[in-house]
């Protein structure tokens, strides 16, 4: 899922500044999830907003929604109505939400909550970590399922670095150094002949590097 | 010979190999370069420059190959995945050539968080494999990485990095044959102090026969303080230090003494592993200690062929 | 001697066979605010807090009539809206009050609810009305007096305080009762 985290209030307040009605926007997906933008973290939010302008003495209306996701156009048109009331929507999805919000509602002023981190999964309850670079051209097969595209911090494809220790990688002791990872799985596996290949230099233009990506598949287009 | 460079004439004749080792200064000094060089001239066959050593920047480690060349030093010019593309590497690569560089170190580089510009893109567009690879195959298939021919190539004398003293440690040896598959003619090792371990890493070496299809050289670092041994020990990812030596540095009278002669007495046991074709000295921030170093330790004369540029008087190294 | 703003005076009233009567008679406000009588909210577990407040009320222990008491079948049901909403609608001051650590009846629902107190003080920080209006406390079913322990020593807190800054704005936001006195 994407993972993201909620900006300091300090910075919210900044965004919204101005504004005399603000439309809080919820997503059900990944967001809610991980606890950072659904129903409930939308209700926390209007809670601390309302107390930050009655303190503030102004009289500024807070309205809230939550759709289903906002990276679809039907859940997205659902806050029309309320869109419409507000001087700014302040949306509380990922990148790909608040990007969805503003392109559907062109006349609208949408601002993130959030800010976006990561391609990730749920190691424990309120802990998330990053697993997936979204190269465009997956090579888990080659290590084992573990990727060292993303999860090597230098992105290396034929083993680790001299800064591996203890397995952990130089950048960060909490790191583990995904070589390391590789290694030890491939060796269990029996499979560490596979390693001694030469992976050559990557395809980059398959990632963000060449470009704004897309998907299409013709046999589902209406 | 593949690029000519006084360093492969060295190895190739059998000798044993000596480099040095200097960072280039952080500003657009090059005198500094030059009064520097007068410290390895004579006393070493061949001299690293680093790339943004530690992601600091630093003047660029081709100006300052060209800058050491042009004092009649020969240069080793380090390069770095971490700050380029294969674009831009492959054109260094051709500049380098041009300009009469002819050994070239092949590296993955220190992450960028480390340095002065932590807030940084960084590349790794390739690592140091790949890296190696498009060197070997610039210089004998006179291709691009993408498979175009061109019409005069790089002649280069390839160099690469191992640590035998990193994780995963049954993986070094593995990963030093890759680099060596891919085309590296000679390899420096990370600094050695722990010399029990280097000489089990040396004997995996030889298991497979690698010592005989590259040139391994030991690193050197010789130290002027307690304080940088502990440093190391302690700060430095992939470094091995014994406690004894530590100890010894401590309760030293005359620290730098006591250092050099700690890496006069490591050179000496290094010479006698089979394998080791030299070494590789990295004085950091203490070029001055090259001269002593290379003759206490039984280094000198350095071997001189023909070609090679007429080494100017030995000086006495000024102190800094 | 004068009674002193903020001073509470305790009476020994007799004994009775459990423990001591306390008589507590608060002056009204404090120093810095005087007349301001802290309206507080406390959720308390039904199986260790709530029954301590019973307790207390059996032994005729007072406690400050500032602390009003909502019983919740764990504190595990506290979450972040439920103890915002209270300082939305008006209170000075919150505590969560549950079993002792190790002791939950529901196992860990008085650990869930230590976290999630933490997270709402940094929520209360981060907007300015204060973390350390929020408290969280542990006591067991037979702590009659410490119950009224605590509800003494947050009304202190919060009367050193002064109002929840959301309630100072005079005709701001919601219905208030009569801050008592001056």
């Amino acid at each position: 899922m994407i993972v993201a985290e909620r900006k300091p209030m300090e910075e919210i307040l900044r965004l919204v500044d101005g504004a005399k009605s603000i439309l809080v926007a919820g997503c059900g997906g990944c967001v809610t999830v991980h606890m950072a933008g659904g129903e409930k973290e939308v209700e926390v939010l209007a809670s601390l907003l309302r107390m930050h302008y009655k303190m503030q003495d102004k009289p500024v209306e807070i309205l809230t929604q939550t759709v289903t996701r906002q990276c679809e156009p039907e859940y997205v048109r659902e806050l029309a109505e309320n869109v419409a009331k507000a001087d700014v929507v302040l949306s509380m999805g990922c990148g790909v939400g608040v990007q969805f919000i503003a392109e559907h509602f062109p006349q609208a002023w949408v601002v993130p909550a959030l800010n976006t981190k990561f391609a990730g999964a749920t190691l424990e309850a309120g802990v998330w970590a990053e697993r997936c670079g979204l190269c465009g051209e997956c090579i888990l097969y080659k290590t084992g399922g573990i990727c060292p595209v993303i999860r090597c911090s230098k992105s290396l494809l034929n083993g680790p670095c001299g800064g591996s220790q203890n397995g952990k990688c130089e950048v960060n002791p909490d790191i583990d150094c995904a070589w390391q990872l590789i290694f030890d799985r491939m060796k269990n596996l029996g499979k560490l002949e596979l390693l001694l290949e030469i992976e050559p230099p990557k395809d980059w233009s398959k990632a963000r590097d060449g470009g704004p990506r897309k998907v299409i598949r013709e046999d589902v287009r209406l | 010979m593949k690029a000519g460079s006084n360093l492969e004439k060295v190895l190739t004749s059998g000798q044993f190999a000596v480099c040095g080792e200097m960072g280039p200064p952080q500003s657009a000094d090059g005198k500094v370069i030059k009064k520097k060089a007068e410290y390895f001239r004579g006393f070493v066959d061949a001299v690293n420059l680093t790339d943004n050593q530690t992601a600091i920047v630093r003047l660029s480690s081709i100006a300052s190959a060209h800058l050491l060349l042009e004092a009649g030093v020969e240069p080793v010019m380090q390069m770095t995945c971490r700050d380029r593309n294969r674009i831009a590497i492959q054109s260094d690569i051709l500049g380098a050539s041009a300009l009469g560089i002819k050994n070239i170190l092949a590296i993955s580089g220190d992450h960028q968080k480390f340095g002065n510009h932590p807030q940084a893109k960084n590349v790794y567009d390739l690592d140091s494999i790949q890296l190696v690879q498009i060197l070997k195959n610039m210089r004998d298939l006179k291709k691009f990485q993408n498979g175009e021919e061109m019409k005069v190539e790089p002649r280069l004398f390839i160099g690469a990095a191992a640590n035998p003293f990193a994780d995963p440690f049954e993986f070094r040896v593995l990963r030093l044959a890759k680099k060596i598959k891919a085309g590296a003619d000679f390899i420096q090792t990370q600094g050695v102090f722990d010399i029990p371990r280097f000489k089990r890493w040396m004997e995996m070496v030889r298991d497979m026969g690698l010592h005989e299809q590259a040139y391994i050289l030991a690193g050197i670092i010789p130290v002027r303080s307690v304080k940088a041994l502990e440093y190391m020990k302690s700060e430095v990812a992939g470094m091995s230090v014994p406690d004894e030596l530590i100890e010894r540095m401590r309760k030293a009278a005359k620290p730098q003494e006591e250092g050099v002669k700690i890496a006069v007495e490591l050179i000496q046991q290094i010479r006698e592993i089979e394998g080791v074709r030299g070494v590789h000295i990295m004085p950091v921030m203490w070029e001055q200690v090259i001269p002593q170093l290379v003759e206490q330790a039984g280094l000198l004369p350095r071997p001189r062929f023909e070609e090679t540029p007429e080494a100017a008087p030995v000086q006495e190294a000024a102190k800094a | 001697m004068e009674d002193k703003p903020g001073e509470i005076k305790v009476r020994l009233c007799g004994r009775s066979g459990n423990g001591v009567m306390l008589m507590a008679e608060e002056k009204e406000g404090s120093a810095a605010f005087p007349g301001f009588e802290p309206k507080i909210v406390a959720f308390a577990c039904y199986y260790c807090a709530y029954s301590a407040a019973d307790l207390a009320g059996s032994m005729r222990i007072q406690y400050p009539p500032n602390v009003r008491i909502i019983e919740l079948p764990c504190t595990g049901k506290v979450n972040p809206q439920m103890l915002l909403a209270a300082f939305e609608e008006g209170a000075d001051g919150v505590y969560v009050a549950g079993c002792m650590e190790g002791d939950c009846h529901f196992l860990r629902g008085n650990l869930r609810a230590k976290r999630r107190v933490q997270y709402v003080k940094g929520l209360l920080d981060e907007i300015g009305v204060g973390g350390a209006r929020l408290e969280m406390y542990n006591l067991s079913s037979s702590m009659g007096p410490r119950f009224a322990e605590i509800a003494r020593e947050m009304t202190e807190r919060i009367r050193a305080l002064g109002p929840s800054p959301l309630n100072k704005k005079a005709g701001a936001g919601r219905v208030q009762e009569d801050a008592a006195g001056g």
